[in-house]
């Protein structure tokens, strides 16, 4: 039973009314927006009495919601995108998203790449387009407040579908760019058709020195046979407050390969909501966040594994400088059903400095007795004598030590196929490090 | 290995029932009017005798517990509880204060002998090497009917009595101690134990004193539509070692009976305590009907630096099971120990675990959990490791393995691991499978029957803790581990 | 080269070393030779700058140069080189990059250049050669699931490319076969000239077969208490530690 919340705090007021008034103007059908709206504000903003929510307190970080975005002019999206540089050097079909609204200039509908096809969200809401019965596809998701709010609020994104082999990249580009904060609810749909495979790229970035607070959601729908490999950058700006959710649901006989590499944003939480729904399915979620001075990095994990003889892996791996509070939360679910279920979680912590702190909690739920499950979870500094060796060696402390966090991250980096971007992560955790001094 | 053809000779000896410890005394006994209120308080305290102090203390207590709300975050689903439907004291109407064994109700020593537990020295001594005795505190319901080896341990200065008797004669202690370590405002169930605790052990180990036995309480609730609601209190004072163990059955009846206790360890600098529990509640019948409702709050403070505090757990019975027996690491260089199994069987639910707070510098603690799942049980480790920002050097490993048997049953494990100290080094791995399958198949091939293979690998997986107990305690777990297991295979 | 005077050592209030003297002269191969918990490991470790090591007293200098007063770093920069007992696993780091790493690192460290990537893999290849270490096994993290062999070999090539002025092995016979210990010893015999010198630490007499020393020192209870030529070793061998230990508690 949730508590019931009397007093609405100011942001959630601010919300209602930024709802009420938006509601009719944003396009599509009302009902679906209030119904999900009527369901966040039962609830109010999670703060750390809600169990899903206890190391990140929604309710204290976000004191004052930041009015939503206007679409930007085209001018105004062409110079956000120009300054926009994560994962900006590797070769892919760009789909931009500015302000939370799609970029529709930018990518050349005649000659997309052959098994892609591209609807703009705005108009699909507002036609009832056919792919949108298969939105939200993840009842993990549907149930979660910051979710919720993407779904009241959602003005734009895009719904894809991919059919056969696709071999260019696509790359979702998600910027915000305002010099006052500005709220975003973008939304992605991905569908890939049974059979066929794709490489999905997202970067997340927004201008330095305002309390942006990206909500975006992408949900991605793997048929059988599929492959798919995903790669994520959160490189938000310094002030910023980001969440995000990506919820999957992935067929049998399916490969699925992501990683989410965080650097950005004063305060972010990337949700990941998973379920394998079919047999002989491989999953892999692994995260690389790099946290300093006084950020706050939530990656909260649920992967359910609906179906027999899967395998998922998820490694995710936290730096911790200065001040940083670093958090994890992962669950793995087994059904009585999924018999033969094979999953491993770990989470790896590095302190580096005096003062951070790092949050976890691994979990399992496990009702089938065919299974093989584990969870790790470590926490602690660079090991001692590893820094000797490689000092012992000639390596000053600094590089030593930058040395063994690139190794660090690099376990949860190596996984990525496309080379040049993996090549773009490890310059990114180079780049932090060098940040770093 | 001799112990697991014992184990099998157990099995097949105890009826369908399972549940052995399920028969009831007959006994004449003295009630509180049923209910809870501040006059079932002022009764309990009078008819302790208590003094004034202690009597405003549980009245307090049960003003706070009328504010508060039953907690449901654990893993566990049970109907709502009428606590106007208990009775919170209980206690055998001929003599509930024995100045000795003689006077005490026969029945009531026969029921222990019947439990193993005899109370009479010289049958204690007789065959017993004086190293291996155990001192025991033996509560039935609501009072403690009798209390071994007092005067042996009072020469060594060792104070080992009913809680109630302390209130009495020691008062500067108890009150110095009591609810220092579980506060009254704790949470919900040690609340409700403040206002209404009725009996238990209060033990106190003098400066320097190596306790000369093993000291015990065994608690058995015997009456209908009572709760047992017993408080502990043990201070190891500077140097001193204790070790303690307790154990508990209940007769099976149809309706669930509530147990809520609290224990309070303090270790001061260089103290040790081992508490060791087996508890066996009656779990309830294979539908889940009846069982007791185990909802303990144990935690220790290893207040001195370099105090030691170990918990070792074994537990089979109660229909559902919520404790999570902690240390709070205060002392520089103290050192918190968890060992646990706990089993699960027809319809019985578990959330348990423990909680290690580490406070001082260079505290360490280590958690050892095996849950083992069967029937159509739930079971659950919920553990915390915390190290605070001063907490420089705190070192943490934990290892929680699950073994589910059957494809109904559950088993889950949600840890908590927080740092504050980037010094702190904390490591945690948790498994969760079932019996390999080639591991059966080798032991079958050589002879050994299913259920046989199975006591026999349980028995394996169980063994890190199980090596934790005292020698007398870890053969009468290891056969109960197999009896709860009974009929969890085929 | 390198003196070692009065030198005092506790780990964790305890004293290991005790006044330790010891003289290893330019192109000389010391070895030391003690029963286990006589120090042997720590003189290493302390040489080479090992963090939980306590210098209570004594002094450590190479070429005149106060060893004590650096970093491990500086201390590998003026030619200190440990081959480790136990060899680290570096996972995720592939034994070429940690290589190219050090090498340059130190390389700046003395004002050198770095090398460039080509001359770089002439160098590493033609050691590699010389102590049979496949290519392969260079491309993969360093030390991980490498055999006790390929670990100790993995040490002697690091040594071959760094060309420090002291060489410090620490038991390196310790978990080697015979052909591994063949190849071990003809990787440090290559290197050894008359501006280098070596403190060859071990257990058994076996090592010094391969690898000649021109002095042997016997260490006991934290400090040198005999010294001699090679044929002190092969005494040793015969008569065991047990004269040193008069003296000792039972």
């Amino acid at each position: 039973m949730a508590d019931v919340t009397l007093m609405k705090t100011p942001a959630e007021t601010a919300l209602a009314q930024a709802f009420e008034s938006a509601k009719t103007l944003l396009p599509g059908n009302v009902e679906s927006r209030a119904q999900a709206f009527e369901l966040f504000s039962a609830r109010g903003l999670p703060h750390r009495r809600v169990e899903e929510f206890k190391y990140t307190d929604l309710r204290a970080f976000l004191r004052e919601a930041a009015p939503f975005a206007v679409a930007p002019s085209s001018k105004e999206a062409a110079a956000a995108l120009e300054n926009a540089k994560a994962l900006a050097g590797v070769e892919a079909l760009q789909v931009p998203f500015v302000n939370g609204h799609f970029v529709r200039d930018a990518v050349d509908f005649k000659s997309l790449p052959e098994g892609i096809e591209i609807v703009p969200l705005g108009e699909a809401l507002a036609d009832n387009h056919d792919w949108l019965a298969r939105l939200s596809p993840v009842p993990w998701a549907s149930d979660n407040p910051v979710y919720q709010l993407n779904t009241s609020f959602m003005a734009d994104g895009v719904m894809i579908r991919v059919v056969g082999e696709v071999t260019a990249p696509l790359h979702l580009r998600f910027v915000t760019a305002a010099e006052s904060a500005v709220a975003t609810a973008t939304r992605v749909l991905v569908l890939v058709e049974d059979g066929a495979s794709v490489t999905l790229l997202e970067s997340h970035e927004s201008t330095d020195g305002a309390n942006h607070q990206p909500n975006d959601v992408v949900e991605l729908i793997a048929g059988d046979g599929t492959k798919v490999q995903h790669v994520r950058v959160n490189a938000e700006g310094d002030k910023a407050l980001a969440l995000s959710t990506m919820a999957i649901k992935v067929g049998a006989d399916a490969a699925f390969n992501s990683i989410n590499v965080v650097t950005g944003a004063a305060v972010s939480r990337h949700q990941v909501f998973a379920v394998l729904n079919g047999e002989n399915t491989n999953l892999r979620v692994n995260g690389a966040t790099m946290l300093k001075g006084s950020q706050h990095g939530d990656s909260t994990l649920v992967v359910e594994h609906a179906a027999p003889q899967c395998e998922s892996r998820e490694l995710f791996k936290t730096i911790i400088d200065g001040e940083a509070t670093g958090v994890f939360q992962g669950k793995i679910i087994v059904p009585h059903h999924a018999q033969k279920t094979d999953g491993r979680m770990m989470s790896a912590a590095v302190l580096l400095g005096e003062g951070g702190a790092m949050n976890n909690k691994p979990e399992l739920e496990i009702f089938a007795d065919d299974v093989q499950c584990a969870h790790g979870a470590t926490c602690g500094q660079l090991d001692e004598d590893l820094l000797f060796y490689l000092m012992a060696r000639g390596l000053p402390k600094k590089e030593a030590e930058s040395l063994l966090v690139q190794a660090f991250l690099g376990e949860a980096v190596e996984f990525v196929e496309n080379e040049a971007a993996r090549e773009a992560l490890v310059a990114t955790v180079e780049g932090w490090l060098k940040a770093r001094g | 290995m001799p112990a697991v053809q014992e184990t099998i000779d157990q099995v097949r000896s105890i009826d369908v029932d399972q549940y052995k410890y399920g028969f009831e005394t007959e006994v004449e006994m003295e009630k509180a009017p049923k209910g809870l209120s501040e006059d079932v308080i002022r009764f309990i305290s009078a008819k302790k005798g208590e003094p004034e102090w202690m009597l405003q203390w549980r009245l307090d207590a049960y003003k706070r517990w009328l504010t508060m709300k039953e907690p449901n975050w654990a893993r566990v689903s049970y109907d709502k509880i009428d606590y106007n439907d208990i009775y919170y004291y209980a206690a055998p109407k001929k003599n509930p204060a024995p100045k000795s064994l003689d006077e005490v109700d026969p029945e009531i020593v026969r029921t222990y002998e019947k439990l193993g537990i005899p109370l009479r020295e010289q049958e204690i001594l007789a065959g017993v090497e004086p190293r291996n005795r155990v001192a025991v505190d033996a509560v039935f319901d609501s009072v403690s009917v009798a209390t071994t080896f007092k005067e042996e341990l009072k020469k060594a200065g060792v104070i080992f009595m009913p809680i109630s008797e302390a209130i009495r004669e020691y008062p500067e202690l108890v009150k110095q101690y009591l609810g220092s370590v579980v506060p009254v405002t704790d949470n919900y169930f040690a609340t409700l134990n403040s206002a209404v605790f009725t009996d238990g052990s209060f033990v106190y180990v003098p400066p320097g004193v190596r306790c000369p036995m093993e000291l015990s309480t065994y608690f058995r609730i015997n009456e209908k539509n009572t709760g047992q609601f017993e408080r502990t209190l043990i201070i190891a004072d500077k140097g001193s070692y204790v070790s303690y163990l307790e154990g508990c059955t209940a007769p099976k009846r149809d309706e669930n009976q509530l147990h809520a206790a609290v224990v309070e360890l303090v270790a001061l600098d260089d103290a040790e305590i081992k508490y060791s529990t087996v508890q066996n509640w009656y779990p309830g019948d294979a539908q889940g009907k009846g069982g007791i409702y185990n909802f303990v709050t144990k935690r220790g403070d290893c207040r001195g630096k370099n105090s030691v505090i170990t918990w070792t757990q074994v537990e089979t019975g109660s229909a559902i099971t919520w404790k999570y027996p902690s240390c709070i690491l205060r002392g520089d260089n103290s050192r918190g120990e968890f060992y646990s199994i706990a089993v699960s069987n027809g319809m019985q639910q578990v959330d348990s675990g423990t909680k290690m707070i580490h406070l001082g510098k260079n505290t360490t603690s280590r958690i050892i959990s095996k849950g083992i799942a069967a029937g159509k049980s739930d079971n659950t480790y919920r553990g915390l490791v915390s190290a605070h920002r001063k907490a420089t050097g705190a070192r943490n490993f934990t290892n929680c393995d699950s073994l589910l048997i059957g494809n109904e049953c559950g088993a889950h494990t949600v840890p908590y691991i927080e740092s504050k100290n980037a010094s702190a080094v904390f490591e945690h791995e948790a498994t969760t499978s079932k019996i390999s399958e080639d591991q059966m198949f080798y032991c079958q091939q050589r002879g050994l029957s299913e259920e046989e293979a199975t006591a026999l690998i349980v028995n394996g997986f169980v063994k890190d803790v199980l090596q934790q107990l005292p020698m007398e305690f870890a053969v009468e777990a290891q056969k109960l581990i197999s009896i709860s297991l009974e009929g969890s295979v085929g | 080269m390198l003196e070692i005077k009065n030198l005092h050592v506790q780990i964790e209030d305890k004293r290991i070393l005790n006044g330790l003297n010891l003289t290893v002269n330019k192109g000389e191969i010391a070895a030391i030779m003690g029963p286990n918990g006589s120090g042997k490991s720590t003189l290493s470790y302390v040489l080479a700058g090992k963090e939980d090591y306590e210098v209570l007293d004594g002094e450590i200098l190479l070429d005149g140069e106060n060893l004590l007063e650096m970093e491990p770093d500086e201390r590998a920069a003026v030619g200190v080189f440990l081959a480790f007992q136990y060899p680290l696993e570096i996972p995720g780091v592939a034994s070429m990059t940690f290589l190219k790493a050090t090498l340059n690192a130190q390389r700046k460290a003395r004002g050198e250049e770095e090398l460039s990537t080509p001359d770089f893999i002439k160098r590493v290849n033609a050691a590699a050669q010389q102590l049979e270490i496949p290519k392969d096994m260079l491309k993969r993290a360093l030390n991980v699931g490498f055999s006790g062999g390929e670990k100790k070999r993995m040490e002697i090539l690091q040594m071959a490319l760094l060309q420090p002025s002291f060489c410090i092995l620490d038991e390196t016979d310790s978990g080697l076969d015979i052909d591994a210990l063949r190849i071990v010893s003809e990787g440090v015999n290559a290197l050894r000239s008359p501006d280098r010198a070596f403190l060859v630490i071990t257990h058994y007499q076996r090592l010094l077969n391969h690898i000649v020393p021109d002095t042997v020192h016997v260490m006991h209870s934290g400090r040198i208490v005999k010294s001699g030529g090679k044929e002190l070793a092969l005494e040793l061998e015969a008569s065991g530690y047990a004269e040193y230990r008069t003296g000792e508690a039972a």
